[in-house]
């Protein structure tokens, strides 16, 4: 159910026709769909058989077991890549994180204690490790993660190293997430009022505990939505394994494909487990974006921008986009 | 490195088709995605169930199943795609017109997939307009369309420029995919062809196809920034 908007007003008779007719031609158009799915893909006789949604919804089919046995694996090898991808890219990317915003102060610091080349010398390092910084991030922000998963797969062999398809992937996904993680961490960072670094600083806190204890808890609720979004999409992309022929559900839907020549069912199943999962982690999400928000109120920090005044459903997480 | 000097048409080549897919693929994603978000808004209960209906699919889908549907589904259906011939575009993006129809399917792909993106940022826009310009346009007797194309979408629009902005960089790195589904010689299917290939050291290679996507995705980032900042000033 979604909310209200005030863009229009109780819908009136007029309105209630436009919505008899929109929902009979909508359920004109899903029916067609759904026929178009089921009946028109037809054998090579021209006749509608099981043949080819059987394997996959027909318990009593050959193939049933069999294709489910190995979609099954294929769901475990996503999750199992996905899973890793998210915790490495989530210790990288909070480092990472971190790593900028402590440069950022140190390029604010005169280092006014020590012997004045010594301070130029270390206001100059600083500087030049927060460019370099900037400069990787920017350019495996800016790279497409297919590449990234591709260069890591054919590069790595070419200086020795070669390891399990599941490494090259997780390697690949943690590369490109970790800098978008470390980039929403670091928003999420300098989103927070100055007041608070100064506030640590006044109470005596050093740097590193000003970030543990005051920064990253409300760093971290700030950066929630956004984060979880990021996740979400760390799960849509492994579905590029099927590049590097890793064992993913895409990729064993496609080797099901190969045999029973059923391309629109398998891709129907594949993408109904795709959405399914997402859809619910995506809900989960909004879950606890919800009890935190209601943290918040109590704990009595100080005010977000409260969310924009809902014209329409409320808008679903942050721009994560794969 | 000298190979990027030595191949530089190659990798000119598909820069030129990458930047043809974008173009177009942006322009297809813009105008769908605007219509869903109008849909979206809408006072009519099924229509806005539509644009929900596919937002959620399409965000909550890789774009890998959706490029895979389009390449190897859409025949099975017997489909070519062959309305997306369009007489002037295909003479000026000759692809478009080509018989290899993995071009348009990996458009139709593209377009689809963004164009829930799209959606959800002009939604965002809309959603940062305060709710009294809806509610005193209302008061005026203005009907939801004119409510929407003289109040609540101008002023949207200076909020979902950034967010569009994102999902365009997004597609441009997402039509890296397209060269892995049979459309030849743009940027990521070049660095296929150059390293496998024809054995070229891999290294100059990455980074010639690297500065390719870069091109497109670092200057349009920086763009944003400036707008986004240009926007936090006025708004203080």
């Amino acid at each position: 159910m979604s909310q209200q908007s005030v863009l229009y007003d109780v819908p009136g008779p007029r309105q209630r026709r436009i919505t008899l007719i929109a929902s009979v031609l909508i359920a004109g158009a899903l029916l067609a769909g759904a026929y178009f799915l089921i009946y028109l893909p037809l054998d090579e006789k021209g006749q509608f058989s099981m043949d080819l949604w059987g394997p996959l919804v027909d318990p009593g089919n050959e193939y049933f077991s069999q294709v489910w046995d190995r979609l099954g694996a294929g769901v475990k090898n996503t999750l199992t890549a996905a899973a890793l991808a998210i915790v490495t890219s989530l210790i990288v990317g909070t480092l990472l994180g971190v790593l900028r915003i402590q440069l950022k102060e140190l390029n604010r610091r005169r280092f006014t204690g020590f012997a004045t080349p010594v301070a130029y010398l270390l206001r100059g390092l600083s500087m030049a490790l927060s460019a370099i910084t900037r400069v990787c991030v920017e350019i495996f922000r800016g790279l497409p993660v297919v590449l990234t998963i591709f260069f890591v797969a054919r590069g790595l062999p070419e200086f020795g190293v070669s390891m399990d398809t599941l490494w090259y992937l997780v390697l690949g996904l943690t590369i490109y997430n970790s800098v978008v993680i470390g980039e929403i961490l670091r928003s999420g960072m300098e989103g927070l009022p100055p007041g608070q670094r100064e506030a640590a600083a006044s109470i005596g806190l050093s740097a590193t505990q000003t970030t543990m204890i005051v920064l990253l808890p409300q760093a971290f609720r700030i950066m929630l939505p956004a984060l979880i979004s990021q996740l979400v999409v760390v799960l849509k992309d492994t579905s590029l394994g099927f590049i590097i022929s890793y064992e993913e559900t895409l990729n064993i839907g496609k080797q099901i494909i190969g045999v029973l020549s059923n391309p629109i069912q398998v891709y129907v199943v594949i993408a109904v487990l795709f959405i399914v999962v997402n859809y619910s982690l995506s809900k989960l999400a909004h879950f606890v974006q919800h009890r935190l928000s209601r943290g918040r109120k109590t704990a009595g920090l100080p005010a977000q921008q409260p969310p924009p005044a809902a014209l329409t459903a409320q808008s679903e997480g942050g721009g994560g986009v794969s | 490195m000298s190979v990027i000097i030595d191949r530089f048409d190659v990798f000119a080549g598909g820069f030129w088709l990458t930047l043809q897919i974008c173009v177009l693929a942006a322009i297809g994603a813009l105008v769908l995605g605007a219509v869903v978000a109008v849909l979206r808004i809408s006072p009519v209960p099924p229509l806005r169930a539509v644009g929900t209906a596919y937002v959620t699919v399409f965000r909550n889908m890789p774009l890998t199943v959706v490029m895979f549907f389009a390449a190897f589904a859409l025949p099975a259906l017997g489909s070519n795609a062959d309305f997306l011939r369009i007489p002037v575009l295909d003479s000026v993006f000759t692809r478009l017109g080509t018989d290899l129809p993995y071009f348009r399917f990996a458009l139709i792909a593209l377009v689809l997939y963004t164009a829930a993106f799209v959606c959800e940022a002009l939604r965002s826009g809309v959603n940062a307009v305060p709710a009294g310009q809806a509610e005193a346009a209302r008061s005026l007797g203005m009907t939801f369309t004119q409510n929407l194309w003289h109040v609540v979408l101008p002023q949207s629009w200076k909020a979902s420029v950034v967010p569009l902005g994102s999902v365009i960089i997004a597609m441009i790195k997402n039509s890296a995919l397209v060269g892995f589904f049979g459309v030849v010689g743009d940027l990521s299917q070049t660095a296929d062809q150059l390293t496998s290939a024809e054995g070229l050291a891999f290294v100059p290679v990455a980074i010639g196809v690297s500065i390719g996507y870069l091109i497109m995705t670092v200057p349009l980032g920086a763009l944003l920034d400036r707008i986004e900042r240009r926007q936090a000033v006025a708004a203080r």
